[in-house]
C-alpha cells in the first residue's frame, strides 16, 4: 500500500508542469508570518520613538537627571538610570561567579549520578519560573533578611539585585553550561596529557576557550534582568516620588529605589496625556539600555563563534 | 588518586597525583564548585517554602467559601478563583492564537526556506523581538495596539481590555515559539528531505509531510512552554487588561479582566497598605502557589516532548 501510494506521489511530481503555484503561496505565507514579526517590532519601536521624542529633544539632559515627581513637567528618570545602573552592577556581582562556578561544576566535575541529576532538572525547572514568583520570594525572605541586616524597610536596590540575580541565575548556568560543552574534549585531554590537574585544565584550557560564549550568555542575562519589571513591583520599587537629597552612596544602596522599568511601569498608569510622552520618553531609554546590551552579545557570540 | 596504587611495589616513575597540597586545592576547588551548584535547589527549596507556607496561612484565615464570590476583590475580602483562572487561561488564549502561527510560520522559513545569509540576518532581529521588556509591550498594547487595532475591529472594546493585552503578550512569546520550533526542525536529519526529494517531493510536500510530523513533538512543546510563559507574564496584563481595583468574574474578552499575575501586581503595587487581618495580603501568595503550580505543571508536560524529540534522532 505505501509503495504504490509513494509512486502515485513519485508520478505525480515528475509529470507535473509549470509553476508550483501552490508552493509559492506556501512560501509566501511563511514569509509573511517571518516579517509579520518583524514589522511589529518595527511598529513598536518607531511609534515609542514617535512619541517619546518630543520629550527628550525639549528637555534632554533635565529629563535624564530630575528625580521622580507628580508634576509631568518636572518629572525625570534620574532615580531610575541610577538604580537600572546600581542593579546591573550587583546582578552580575552575584549571578555572574556562581553561575559560572555551578556550570563548571555540572560540566567539568560532576560524574552522572543521582544529584546531579537533580540539579540539572532542578535549574531547568527554575528557568520556567514566571518572574513574579520571584519576586515573592524576594519580598518573603531577601526583604526582611535585609531590614534586619542593614535596618530600614528591606526594599532596597541591593535586594532588588540578589532578587534578578537569583531570577536570572538559571539562565547564565544554561548558557554558560553550553559554551563548556562546546570545547572539545581533545583539549581537556591535552592538557591531562601534559599533567595537568582538572582545576589547571578548567582554568588555563577550558574556561579561555569557553570565555566569548559565557560573556555573550551573561550580557543577555544581564539585559533581561534589567528589563524585569514584576519582581520589583512586588519587593516594593518605589514608582512615586522619593527624596534623594544629600544621600552618601551607601545610603542610596539600603534607601527607597526605583529603577527604568518601574518607572515606565508607574507612568504607563497615569491617566493624564503627558505621563503617556513621559512613559515613552522612558521607554527609549530603557530599550536604549537593553537593546543596546542584546547587540552586543549578539554581535560578541557572531565575531568569537568557531566550530572546533 | 588511584595512579600510585596502581604500580603497587615499585615506585611510580612520575608522581602523577602531585603533592599534598595540590590534591588538597583540587578537592577545596571541588567542594566550591559543587557548593555553588547546590545554590539552585536552594532557591528552588525557599520559592516553594515561600509559596506554600505562606498560602497556607492564607487558607487558614480566610473563610474557604470567600474562594468562591461575584469576583477577585481581595480589599472586600472576595476570592473568587475562577475570576482570574478564566482571565489567565483567556490571555493566554488569545497569545497563542497570536504566536503560535506567527512564531511557527518564522521558524519554518528560517529552517526549511531560508538561505544561510538570510538567516544570519533575519535570526538576530527575532531575537532582538525577545529582548523586548514586557513592561514596553504593555504601553505598546494600552496605547497602539488597543486603540489602532482592537477598537479598530470591535466597536465595543473597553479602554481596557483582555484582548489588547492578550495580544501584547502573544507578541511577546513569538520569539520563544520560534525558536524553540525552529530548533526542533533543525533537528530533523537531513537524510529525511534528501529522501523526499529522491522520490520527487517538492519542498512543500517535503515539509508539511516529511520535516513537520518528523518535529510535532518539538512544536508542541513549544507551544505548551509558550503557553506556561503567557500565564506567567506579568506586566503586560497589569498594564493593558485594567483589573488594578479587582474584577467581576466574566468572559468577555473586550471588558477588562484580571489574571492570576496582574491581580498579584495589583496586590503588590499597594503591599505597604494592605498588610491586615483579612487576608488581602496573604492572598498574593495563594496567586503565587496557583501560578507556580500551574506553570510547573506544564513546563513538565513541555518538557517532555522536547525530551521525545531527542531520543528520536
Amino acid at each position: 500500500m505505501t509503495t504504490s501510494a509513494t509512486s502515485i506521489v513519485v508520478s505525480r511530481s515528475l509529470s507535473a508542469r509549470g509553476r508550483d503555484w501552490r508552493g509559492l503561496a506556501f512560501q509566501a505565507l511563511l514569509l509573511f508570518s517571518l516579517l509579520l514579526a518583524l514589522s511589529v517590532l518595527a511598529v513598536l519601536i518607531t511609534d515609542v520613538f514617535t512619541r517619546g521624542w518630543p520629550i527628550l529633544q525639549e528637555r534632554g539632559a533635565d529629563f535624564l537627571t530630575s528625580p521622580l515627581s507628580t508634576r509631568p513637567a518636572a518629572a525625570g528618570i534620574g532615580q531610575g538610570i541610577m538604580g537600572t545602573v546600581l542593579i546591573a552592577i550587583f546582578t552580575a556581582l552575584f549571578a555572574f561567579p556562581i553561575g559560572v562556578m555551578t556550570a563548571v561544576y555540572l560540566e567539568e566535575y560532576a560524574v552522572d549520578n543521582r544529584l546531579t541529576r537533580l540539579i540539572t532538572v532542578n535549574i531547568r525547572n527554575l528557568a520556567g519560573v514566571p518572574s513574579v514568583v520571584y519576586g515573592l520570594l524576594g519580598l518573603a525572605v531577601f526583604v526582611p533578611l535585609m531590614a534586619g541586616l542593614m535596618g530600614g524597610t528591606g526594599r532596597n536596590v541591593v535586594t532588588a539585585s540578589i532578587t534578578l540575580s537569583v531570577l536570572v541565575l538559571p539562565i547564565v548556568i544554561i548558557t554558560a553550561s553550553e559554551a563548556l560543552r562546546a570545547v572539545p574534549q581533545t583539549l581537556r585531554e591535552g592538557g591531562y596529557g601534559v599533567g595537568a590537574s582538572r582545576w589547571d585544565v578548567t582554568r588555563r584550557l577550558v574556561l579561555p576557550a569557553a570565555g566569548p560564549g559565557i560573556l555573550t550568555g551573561t550580557v543577555l542575562s544581564l539585559s533581561r534582568a534589567l528589563g524585569e519589571t514584576a519582581p520589583l513591583v512586588v519587593i516594593g520599587a518605589s514608582a512615586t516620588f522619593f527624596s534623594t537629597g544629600n544621600q552618601s552612596f551607601l545610603e542610596s544602596l539600603f534607601g527607597s529605589f526605583t529603577a527604568l522599568p518601574m518607572i515606565v511601569f508607574g507612568w504607563s498608569t497615569r491617566p493624564q496625556d503627558e505621563f503617556r510622552a513621559l512613559t515613552a520618553a522612558a521607554i527609549v531609554a530603557l530599550l536604549v539600555v537593553t537593546l543596546f546590551a542584546n547587540a552586543v552579545a549578539i554581535l560578541l557570540r557572531n565575531k568569537y563563534e568557531r566550530t572546533w | 588518586m588511584t595512579a600510585a596504587t596502581t604500580t603497587s611495589g615499585s615506585e611510580p616513575p612520575l608522581r602523577l597525583v602531585g603533592d599534598a597540597g595540590r590534591r588538597r586545592r583540587e578537592r577545596a576547588f571541588h567542594y566550591v564548585f559543587l557548593g555553588s551548584a547546590l545554590t539552585s535547589i536552594l532557591i528552588t527549596a525557599f520559592i516553594m517554602y515561600t509559596v506554600l507556607f505562606e498560602a497556607i496561612d492564607f487558607l487558614t484565615k480566610i473563610d474557604l467559601g470567600r474562594l468562591i464570590a461575584d469576583g477577585w476583590f481581595p480589599r472586600r475580602g472576595q476570592f473568587d478563583i475562577l475570576t482570574v483562572l478564566v482571565g489567565s487561561v483567556m490571555v493566554a488564549g488569545i497569545a497563542m492564537v497570536v504566536a503560535i502561527p506567527i512564531g511557527l510560520g518564522a521558524a519554518v522559513y528560517l529552517s526549511e526556506y531560508a538561505g544561510p545569509r538570510a538567516r544570519k540576518v533575519l535570526k538576530p532581529v527575532v531575537e532582538i523581538l525577545a529582548g523586548i521588556p514586557s513592561v514596553v509591550l504593555g504601553f505598546f498594547a494600552l496605547t497602539f495596539i488597543n486603540p489602532r487595532l482592537v477598537q479598530v475591529i470591535f466597536d465595543d472594546a473597553a479602554g481596557f481590555n483582555l484582548m489588547a493585552a492578550g495580544i501584547g503578550v502573544g507578541i511577546l512569546i513569538i520569539p520563544l515559539v520560534a525558536s524553540i520550533s525552529e530548533d526542533a526542525l533543525r533537528a530533523v536529519p537531513t537524510s529525511l528531505r534528501e529522501a523526499s526529494y529522491g522520490l520527487g517531493a517538492r519542498r512543500i510536500t517535503t515539509t508539511l509531510r516529511v520535516v513537520f510530523p518528523a518535529a510535532v513533538s518539538g512544536i508542541v512543546a513549544a507551544a505548551v512552554i509558550a503557553m506556561s510563559r503567557a500565564i506567567g507574564e506579568t506586566m503586560v496584563v497589569a498594564i493593558a487588561a485594567g483589573g488594578t481595583g479587582g474584577s467581576l468574574r466574566t468572559f468577555d474578552p473586550l471588558g477588562p479582566g484580571q489574571t492570576i499575575t496582574a491581580a498579584m501586581a495589583a496586590l503588590a503595587t499597594g503591599s505597604d497598605q494592605v498588610r491586615g487581618d483579612d487576608g488581602a495580603f496573604e492572598s498574593l501568595f495563594f496567586l503565587g502557589l496557583l501560578l507556580f503550580a500551574l506553570t510547573f505543571l506544564l513546563n513538565v508536560v513541555g518538557e517532555q516532548f522536547v525530551r521525545r524529540t531527542r531520543q528520536a534522532y
